[in-house]
């Protein structure tokens, strides 16, 4: 008490700053995709104490390449959640933009075609979702759940119902981008890994990651800044379906064939990576990191359950039970400060 | 010439008139206090001024030329600064980004453009070092006081140099130290010869740093007098309606 009463006023306040202030590791250490990524080292290390399989190349090849589809989905997922919006028709839109890239190069046109297809099909999708939810202010929910009846339903029509598995003159070359590997990683898992960084440098430094986490934040203040609002909102739809069409083009191409029924129900998983992933549905927070990171740990269940023998069809209990413990932990996290 | 006139603003929200028929003029290097009770109608016109709706009928005048608002940015473009009532922050964003959001400093790297966070960071610093604020540049608004809070809504004011600038009860949520040092402030845009309105319940203020003296009382202009001409008391009367008006 007496030594505190000599110290300065200016002193105090400098003692304060310096107290608050947080270094780098510190605010990382604060963050949902750390402890996420300590979840999955921690049971990294016990499967494979428990299994022979778990640490070999081809294992971890396998988990790499599978959550390498939901990763990339769940990063444009992210940017639609940091406005607190949702976007529930991604699973539906594999389906069309799959079936829309194997149409094209079934009738005989290049790969290159077949991509622009398949990415315009996404972006005129979440063209639509956008204006939709942005300009008549409709609620993301509503419009994007009608949005996954409908590309469904389109995917259905235009395939006839029918599998697609020739994909005409660069077949081979379609195959190899999204089912074989450069230096030993999964094609997949490059596209992941380099989508991420965008993500990262666009969230950190762009006028537009500014203005996304600012219309989730306070839309109303964000407008009053002058930030186009409602463009930035259309953004973030076009950008998640096309991160959505990315993923089926490369999935087909893996598969070497497609249905309608491709991404049947992957809305759910990909919501799922992106909340364990840190991100909040109430808007204004998530990282580019948490979506690999959400996606990997789900994927790491999967896998884990599967190489302990335990019955595949407890896969979704534990995936459910992460993405609630994921929430109560943020939770109890805001609430200590 | 005044800077800013109003002529017979009225602003009607459906069946409720919350202005009739106001006139007002603020002249570069004058402070008017503009005072009034809950719903008043002084909020509305602070908003009409800054560009956030249209009046319902009226005009609004600035260096004699008149001129329509139909977004904030708008009238910030042409030097009308606001400090809102409710603030208007992203929580979830520092004291930093909030000072420059839709103003974003950034550095180039041959035509990549990136946001210059170190640049932003020392600017915003040193405005809350003019506002004499403990406000840190790298928090989140989320964990600031409402003093703190504040003070980033006013230090957004101070990123360019406008003619007018409008501050909606800005003292209402900090301590006396800070109040001082926001009425420095305004003291100082008035040397340096800006308009500037001050919305505020506080009688004290008022009397210390505006010229004039404005009272509406539900929604219509009923004094706008000279503060040397004027007192607490009758000020209190013409709010209350206990004196028409003056
Ligand atoms: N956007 C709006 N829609 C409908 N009515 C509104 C709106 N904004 C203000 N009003 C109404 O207009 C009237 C004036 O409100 P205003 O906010 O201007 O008052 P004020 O003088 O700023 O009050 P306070 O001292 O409480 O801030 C009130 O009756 C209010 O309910
Ligand atoms: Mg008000």
């Amino acid at each position: 008490m007496s030594s505190e009463s000599h110290t300065s006023h200016a002193d105090i306040d400098e003692s304060i700053t310096s107290h608050r202030e947080l270094t780098g590791l510190q605010s990382m250490i604060r963050t949902q995709p750390f402890w996420v990524f300590v979840a999955i080292v921690a049971i990294g290390v016990v499967m494979s104490i428990i299994s022979d399989v778990f640490f070999t190349e081809r294992n971890l090849f396998n988990i790499t390449r599978n959550f390498a589809f939901f990763g990339i989905m769940a990063l444009g997922m992210s940017a639609v959640i940091v406005t607190a919006g949702i976007d529930l028709s991604v699973g539906s839109l594999m389906g069309l933009t799959g079936i829309v890239a194997g149409l094209v190069m079934q009738a005989g046109f290049s790969v290159g075609i077949g991509f622009l297809a398949c990415m315009g099909t996404a972006a005129l999708v979440g063209l639509i979702n956008g204006v939709l939810i942005a300009y008549l202010r409709m609620a993301p929910f509503v419009v994007t759940l009608g949005m996954l009846a409908i590309a469904r339903s389109i995917a259905m029509v235009v395939s006839n119902n029918k599998m697609i598995y020739q994909f005409g003159p660069d077949q081979d070359l379609f195959e190899w981008i999204g089912g074989e590997s450069v230096f030993g990683v999964p094609n997949p898992v490059w596209v992941m890994i380099i989508l991420t960084a965008v993500f990262w440098v666009a969230y950190r430094y762009s006028t537009w990651g500014r203005w996304v986490f600012a219309v989730g934040g306070n839309k109303d203040a964000a407008k009053l800044a002058g930030i186009p609002v409602e463009r930035v909102i259309v953004s973030v739809y076009v950008i998640c379906s096309s991160c959505a069409g990315l993923a089926a083009f490369l999935m087909v191409g893996w598969f070497g064939s497609v249905t309608n029924a491709l991404g049947l129900t992957y809305e759910l998983n990909v919501i799922a990576a992106t909340v364990i992933g840190g991100a909040n549905l109430m808007g204004g927070v998530a990282y580019a990191l948490g979506a690999p990171i959400g996606a990997a740990l789900m994927e790491l269940i999967r896998n884990s359950l599967l190489l302990a023998g335990i019955d595949a069809l407890w896969q979704q209990f534990f995936v459910g039970l992460f993405l609630i413990l994921a929430v109560l932990l943020e939770q109890i996290r805001n609430r200590g400060g | 010439m005044p800077a800013l006139e109003l002529r017979g603003v009225s602003k009607n929200f459906g069946a409720i008139v919350a202005l009739n028929g106001v006139d007002m003029d603020i002249s570069n290097g004058e402070v008017v206090g503009l005072m009034g009770d809950n719903g008043a109608g002084k909020s509305t016109l602070m908003k009409i001024v800054a560009g956030n709706f249209p009046p319902t009928s009226g005009k609004m005048l600035l260096d004699g030329e008149e001129v329509q608002f139909s977004k904030p940015i708008d009238a910030r473009r042409k030097g009308i600064e606001i400090v809102y009532q409710d603030l208007a922050l992203c929580d979830n964003l520092t004291a930093a980004a909030n000072v420059f959001l839709g103003r974003e400093k950034k550095k180039r790297i041959g035509f990549i453009r990136y946001l210059d966070h170190s640049a932003m960071i020392k600017h915003a610093a040193e405005l809350f070092k003019e506002l004499k604020s403990e406000t840190r540049p790298r928090d989140l608004v989320r964990q600031m006081s409402g003093g703190q809070r504040q003070a980033v809504a006013i230090a957004r004011t101070r990123l360019s140099d406008p003619k007018i600038v409008l501050m909606d009860e800005p003292t209402a949520a900090i301590s006396v130290r800070q109040v001082a040092e926001v009425l420095e402030l305004i003291r100082r845009l008035k040397e340096s010869d800006h308009g500037v309105v001050l919305v505020s319940h506080r009688m004290p203020d008022v009397f210390s740093v505006c010229d004039r003296v404005a009272v509406l009382r539900r929604g219509t202009k009923v004094a706008d007098k000279a503060i040397a001409n004027t007192n607490p008391e009758e000020v209190t009367g013409l709010i209350t309606g206990a004196i028409g008006s003056a």
